[in-house]
């Protein structure tokens, strides 16, 4: 029997890992993306743990909805991944440095 | 579950603008380049008649859609202001696309759309209509940020506050999943009882209300979540911009609201400390930085910081009156910056953003109507009386001194004096420094006229701000 605590231990790595993604990698741009799915995967994993164990069926529904504004998401991150690479031709992060101060 | 008819006429500005939401769109695509004029219409008209609508329906309340979506007070004020001051936003915006290349019927699609989640976001009783309303809200406006596409800065912008958005949706839905671990709920109605009934396990409801806090923060734009707000207000067009500055804010306040009054108010113990580092740091860093700032939209975007500062002091202070004072406050930011960043835009013209102090060298002698109305928005926003932001700070730091947190409330004060510093600084370039430049405004009348209402109405209401607050405290029953 997998216990509650290692769905969340889990869904906090990943969790960890997306946010560590997104500050530590200055790379490249299609990567933070990944970064932010995942972050989202580990939100649902969240959400379908506890509502399994608890048996309340909210948190399911609430994954379908966070699954379809993840996709959506994706569409408009990337098009401005195209739009940005059409006027910069690069996607690496340490070169989005036009705006300081 | 029953779905009576009944219930569905609470929603219906909601229901009202998404239908002719759905109307422009296709117009838009109907009609090609010749689109845009009837969207700019369409949407004014839109706007116009949901506020009416929201106005008739005053006083009625309830809850609907399954307990997820709730009509008050507190929403039909908020709405209606929102839908207010997007038709002043979207005249000012009209401005400034008409005289680039970038008027288009997108512009007023994306704006329609995402007031329509700032609508959802103020009326939400659940995690997740919180949730929809507030992707609907932003997914439009990281859309709107790159709409100059062969612009560098814009889409840089773009790109960055698409990155930091998501981010902060992340981590405002890990903590919605941690609270509703605890709670078993996600209503927020419900999950108020439980925290109220007490036994639940705190170290985990706190863990929740850290994530909880970040999302707010970031939303909000209060340090140290603030990195993305000065360079999407830079790099964004002035009619972008303008929009992201109004209405967004008081769609966010509405947010933390929700979530951490009406959801969380009896673990006020846990937020408390958090929002108080986030305000005291937004006053500080948001006043001081500003002074360096050369580019006027930079400059404003630090003011703005400083200002979610302020609005967070009323939420801190846990009573019905420092929420009505924040909700002011939130009214009065909205006002204020709509009418500074349509200044930007009156001045402006093709190819000269006037985005730079400098450009408003000697104003008062090219323009001395113009100037004047400008010397009223910063003398407002730096808080200096009789102007409405006067009334907007002093409430909210009254309500902190209230319940004895003097240290803050001396704090606000000494940053609200530095604050006046950088604002003045635009008056002494306007009244004081010979001009640059001696080309006409190009703006038309409507523009002109709504800019001087839109700044006598900050006189006016800071001559009897009676009304106003009224208003907001009558939303927040003692």
């Amino acid at each position: 029997m997998i216990a509650l605590s290692d769905f969340l231990i889990l869904g906090a790595l990943l969790f960890s890992l997306s946010v560590a993604g997104i500050f530590i990698n200055r790379k490249n741009i299609i990567i933070l993306l990944m970064c932010i799915e995942l972050m989202l995967l580990a939100v649902n994993l969240n959400f379908i743990a506890f509502s399994h164990y608890s048996g309340d069926i909210a948190g399911q529904v609430f994954v379908f909805f966070i699954l379809t504004v993840a996709a959506a998401e994706a569409a408009i991150g990337l098009a401005i991944l195209v739009v940005l690479f059409r006027n910069k031709h690069t996607i690496n992060v340490a070169e989005l440095n036009k705006l300081k101060g | 579950m029953t779905f009576e008819v009944s219930n569905m006429v609470l929603a219906l500005p909601e229901m009202f603008m998404l239908a002719m939401a759905c109307v422009i769109l296709l117009a838009v695509a109907f009609l090609g380049k010749q689109g845009a004029n009837a969207a700019y219409g369409l949407s004014q008209l839109t706007l116009a008649i949901t506020a009416i609508l929201i106005y008739q329906s005053l006083g009625e309340t309830g809850l609907t859609f399954d307990g997820t979506y709730v009509k008050d007070a507190f929403s039909d004020v908020l709405k209606m202001a929102i839908c207010l001051i997007n038709i002043a936003v979207l005249l000012y915006s009209t401005t400034y696309l008409k005289a680039r290349d970038l008027f288009k019927g997108e512009y007023y699609v994306l704006a329609i759309f995402s007031t329509l989640g700032m609508m959802i976001m103020v009326s939400a009783a659940h995690f997740l209509t919180i949730y929809l309303g507030l992707e609907l809200m932003s997914l439009c406006m990281y859309a709107m940020v790159a709409m100059h596409r062969d612009s560098f800065i814009a889409t840089e912008a773009a790109m960055k506050y698409f990155i930091l958005g998501a981010l902060a949706s992340g981590m405002l839905l890990y903590g919605m999943s941690i609270i509703y671990g605890v709670t078993g709920n996600l209503s927020i109605a419900t999950v108020a009882e439980v925290v109220q009934a007490g036994g639940l396990d705190n170290t985990v409801l706190s863990f929740g209300i850290v994530f909880l806090v970040i999302g707010i923060g970031f939303k909000m734009g209060a340090v140290p979540f603030h990195m993305w707000l000065p360079d999407v207000y830079q790099g964004a067009p002035t009619a972008v911009t303008l929009f992201i500055a109004a209405a967004p804010k008081v769609a966010a306040f509405a947010m933390a609201i929700r979530l951490l009054v009406e959801g969380l108010g009896d673990a006020q113990l846990y937020w408390q400390d958090m929002l108080i580092m986030l305000s005291v740091l937004s006053m500080i860093i948001g006043n001081v930085v500003a002074i360096a700032q050369t580019n006027i939209k930079r400059m404003l975007a630090y003011s703005t910081i400083s200002h979610i500062g302020f609005i967070l002091l009323g939420l801190i202070s846990g009573s019905p009156e420092g929420y009505a004072a924040s909700m002011f406050y939130a009214l009065v930011y909205s006002l204020m910056s709509m009418g500074g960043f349509g200044m930007i835009i009156l001045l402006s013209r093709q190819g000269f953003e006037a985005d730079n102090i400098d450009d408003y060298k000697g104003l008062s002698k090219r323009n001395p109507w113009y100037a004047l109305m400008m010397l009223i928005l910063m003398f407002s926003m730096a808080g200096i009386p009789p102007l409405i932001g006067f009334y907007a700070k002093l409430t909210v730091i009254k309500s902190i001194v209230d319940v004895n947190l003097i240290s803050i409330a001396i704090v606000a004060v000494l940053m609200s004096v530095i604050g006046a510093f950088y604002y003045l600084r635009i008056i002494k370039v306007m009244y004081f420094d010979t001009p640059e430049q001696h080309q006409a405004l190009e703006a038309p009348i409507d523009m002109r006229l709504m800019i001087s209402a839109n700044a006598l109405a900050v006189l006016m209401l800071g001559i009897f701000p009676g009304s106003l607050l009224a208003l907001c405290a009558s939303v927040f029953p003692l």
